[in-house]
């Protein structure tokens, strides 16, 4: 018998039933809530009379909606000036409480970034299957856990039965062969891996990322690969436990107790893939030839390495991809050949789900250290993944360096990453972004997104145009 | 659920790869609490000439006439045929429920995103995959033909052309006797309650740590 992969292990570990046609009752450990995708479902429950299945699964926390300017968050949910949004907050409160459900309200230090809290506090552990109504669940996989997004309906499910309908994926691993350069960062990497096997690449796979340029990463890292993956496709990216993972969590609210640390840390050791297990895809990328990346168009795998020009429509064979460029091209106000060192940019965002963790915020204060915002930077502004790395990012006086440089520092939120609050660009404005997504109009109708990570975000902020970071320290 | 069965209906070609869930609803939407009235803000960016906003009239707003939807030989379209990789993106099932309130209840596609496409079958909406070339095909004849229309049979899982061509595409037996029957998943698993419970139990001697009722903090 041939060995099993990390994603077969974490499978096979929560299969409740399985039929004949392979449809499985997938046993779900935590579930992740937030205001945006629940109101529907926890309404569905109320319609059909039906209770949580085990509400201490469940952690919740608004994020989506809420504000980031200090003067709209001193004040609970009263403080949202947006009555549609300050409706849905107020929802998830109600929901909360009327099924006696774990909520880290809106003023709440432990509040932030559904993706940010739920390790922070060790609601994630090794081994667990973890749901969200949020693509980004994928973030989780970084534990060695088997985590992805679902739809409203898969929320109400969950909450139901404490399983998931799911068929098996396939898997698929992509290894970083060698460590890569220095000041080349986790988002290079899974920009460079969405850039080679497109956004398309991983769909109906499990990902396991693997390699040393993986396991050199720190667990925020590591949480930045596995949030994206769902860029490249994938509902769930993971890799395989060891000792940083298991470092990250010890001692954390939700950990395992005393009592119990030595039995999980052993049934953990097994959280990797057997030496002999057989991917159905395995996809090889050379760590020491991934530079800073960029992208140019309005879809994740439209991606180059700061040195490259944009792309010239005329050169594509494919008549499809060929339309594709020049519609992002035209979206994006770009020129074809134009060197991407020559993009000025007119707004800076460093925060979401992929880059808002403690160490994002320490290499944008890095970078920042005794420089300035250029004069044609409009806004530059810092949001940090939660209260926590709020409080943590002060306590180390990097939100003073930060300020001193020009960027504005904001209180913890999804923020400008998808623009459901005030945060969001204008028409036409050009934003260095450390989100996930440059769709059309995401972070604001006619916006125009270049994702990139803090420390790109930053050299773009200090020179008004996309610049290679590694040249800033 | 409503059930679905035969769905004839007039085509929407949106000939663009990628489309994602951002494009299909905004985000300034999904503050609703609410799973209904979505339609008149489907591809909103697309439809309309400025960013609308969830308390607006949009029966008020300024169309893009260059829209598909606002082009009166689609007006009654209720089958959406799109490029590689519809729905990628965010997990928002909105998208779903504007698409459906909108009347639309198939859309045909070489691909779809996983979240998307699982979305849709709880939702009565079938997703159907065509290849390519096919689809190619499809594009043309609707360009060519004013209420061009097809016959989507889930029973015998084929689409149908009015020249008689029979196109026949896959789908997951569970997925399509739940469409067909228009059943709830929850009350399925449900069903299955015991087996639940026993897992349960299972799991937690081996491994406590996941059954803690609360956090130490």
């Amino acid at each position: 018998m041939t060995g099993k992969t990390l994603y077969d292990k974490i499978w096979d570990a929560h299969v409740v039933r399985e039929d004949a046609s392979g449809s499985t009752l997938l046993y779900i450990d935590r579930h992740l809530v937030h205001e945006v995708t629940s109101p529907q479902a926890f309404e569905g429950l109320r319609l059909a009379d039906r209770n949580l299945w085990r509400k201490a699964s469940i952690v919740a926390v608004p994020d989506h909606n809420v504000p980031t300017t200090s003067e709209h968050r001193g004040n609970g949910t009263a403080g949202i000036d947006d009555p549609v949004a300050k409706l849905q907050i107020e929802t998830l409160n109600d929901n909360c409480r009327d099924f006696k459900l774990t909520q880290f309200k809106i003023d709440d230090i432990r509040q932030g970034i559904v993706h940010v809290i739920g390790p922070e506090q060790g609601a994630i552990l090794p081994g667990m299957t973890v749901v969200c109504g949020d693509s980004h669940t994928s973030t989780h996989g970084a534990f060695g856990a088997l985590a992805h997004g679902i739809g409203t309906s898969e929320v109400e499910h969950v909450m139901a039965t404490q399983c998931l309908i799911q068929k098996k994926m396939q898997n698929m691993q992509i290894v970083i062969k060698g460590s890569v350069a220095k000041g080349v960062t986790a988002k290079d990497i899974v920009l460079a891996i969405i850039g080679k096997i497109g956004t398309a690449g991983g769909t109906g796979y499990a990902i396991e990322f693997a390699g040393k340029g993986i396991t050199d990463l720190s667990m925020e890292g590591r949480m930045t690969v596995c949030n994206m993956a769902i860029e490249a496709g994938a509902r769930a990216g993971m890799i395989a436990v060891d000792q940083t993972t298991i470092d990250y969590v010890k001692g954390r609210p939700y950990s395992p107790k005393a009592e119990h640390w030595d039995t999980a840390v052993n049934q953990w050791q097994d959280l990797h893939s057997d030496s002999d297990a057989v991917f159905d895809q395995v996809i090889s990328l050379n760590g020491a030839e991934i530079k800073p990346q960029v992208t140019w168009g309005t879809s994740p795998e439209m991606v180059l390495a700061i040195d490259k020009n944009v792309p010239d429509p005329s050169q594509e064979q494919d008549p499809v991809k060929r339309v594709a460029i020049e519609a992002a091209l035209e979206y994006m106000g770009l020129e074809a050949n134009q060197a991407m060192t020559d993009i000025r940019v007119d707004k800076v965002f460093i925060g979401s789900c992929t880059n808002s963790r403690i160490e994002d915020i320490r290499e944008a204060a890095k970078l920042a250290k005794g420089a300035k915002v250029s004069s044609n930077i409009l806004l530059a502004m810092v949001v940090p993944g939660s209260g926590l790395v709020k409080q943590q990012a002060e306590k180390e006086g990097l939100d003073k360096i930060l300020i001193e440089a020009g960027f504005e520092w904001r209180e913890p939120g999804c923020s400008m990453c998808l623009a459901m609050n005030a945060d969001k660009l204008e028409s036409g404005e050009r934003c260095a972004s450390t989100s996930n997504r440059n769709f059309e109009g995401r972070q604001g109708q006619g916006g125009r997104t270049h994702l990139v990570s803090p420390a790109m975000a930053v050299a773009a902020a200090i020179h008004g145009r996309f610049t290679d970071s590694r040249g800033e320290v | 659920m409503d059930k679905f069965t035969v769905h004839q209906g007039v085509v929407i070609p949106l000939d663009r790869s990628n489309v994602d869930t951002d494009a299909i609803i905004p985000k300034q939407y999904l503050k609703s609490i609410k799973r209904s009235g979505f339609g008149v803000t489907l591809f909103d960016d697309w439809r309309y000439v400025k960013a609308g906003e969830p308390d607006m009239d949009h029966s008020k707003r300024e169309i893009n006439t260059d829209f598909v939807l606002n082009q009166s030989r689609y007006k009654s379209g209720s089958i959406l045929l799109s490029r590689e990789n519809f729905g990628c993106g965010s997990s928002r099932e909105h998208a779903v429920w504007a698409l459906t309130d909108y009347g639309i209840r198939v859309v045909i596609a070489p691909s779809y995103a996983d979240i998307f496409f699982n979305n849709s079958f709880k939702n009565g909406l079938l997703p159907i995959v065509l290849e390519e070339s096919i689809v190619d095909k499809l594009f043309s004849s609707v360009a060519d033909e004013t209420g061009y229309s097809l016959i989507v049979n889930l029973e015998t899982q084929q689409v149908a052309t009015h020249d008689g061509e029979h196109y026949h595409f896959e789908i997951d037996t569970f997925r399509k006797h739940s469409l067909l029957n228009g059943l709830d998943d929850i009350g399925l698993t449900l069903q299955h309650t015991a087996s639940i419970r026993d897992y349960e139990a299972k799991r937690q001697q081996e491994a406590p740590w996941l059954f803690y009722e609360e956090s130490e903090g």
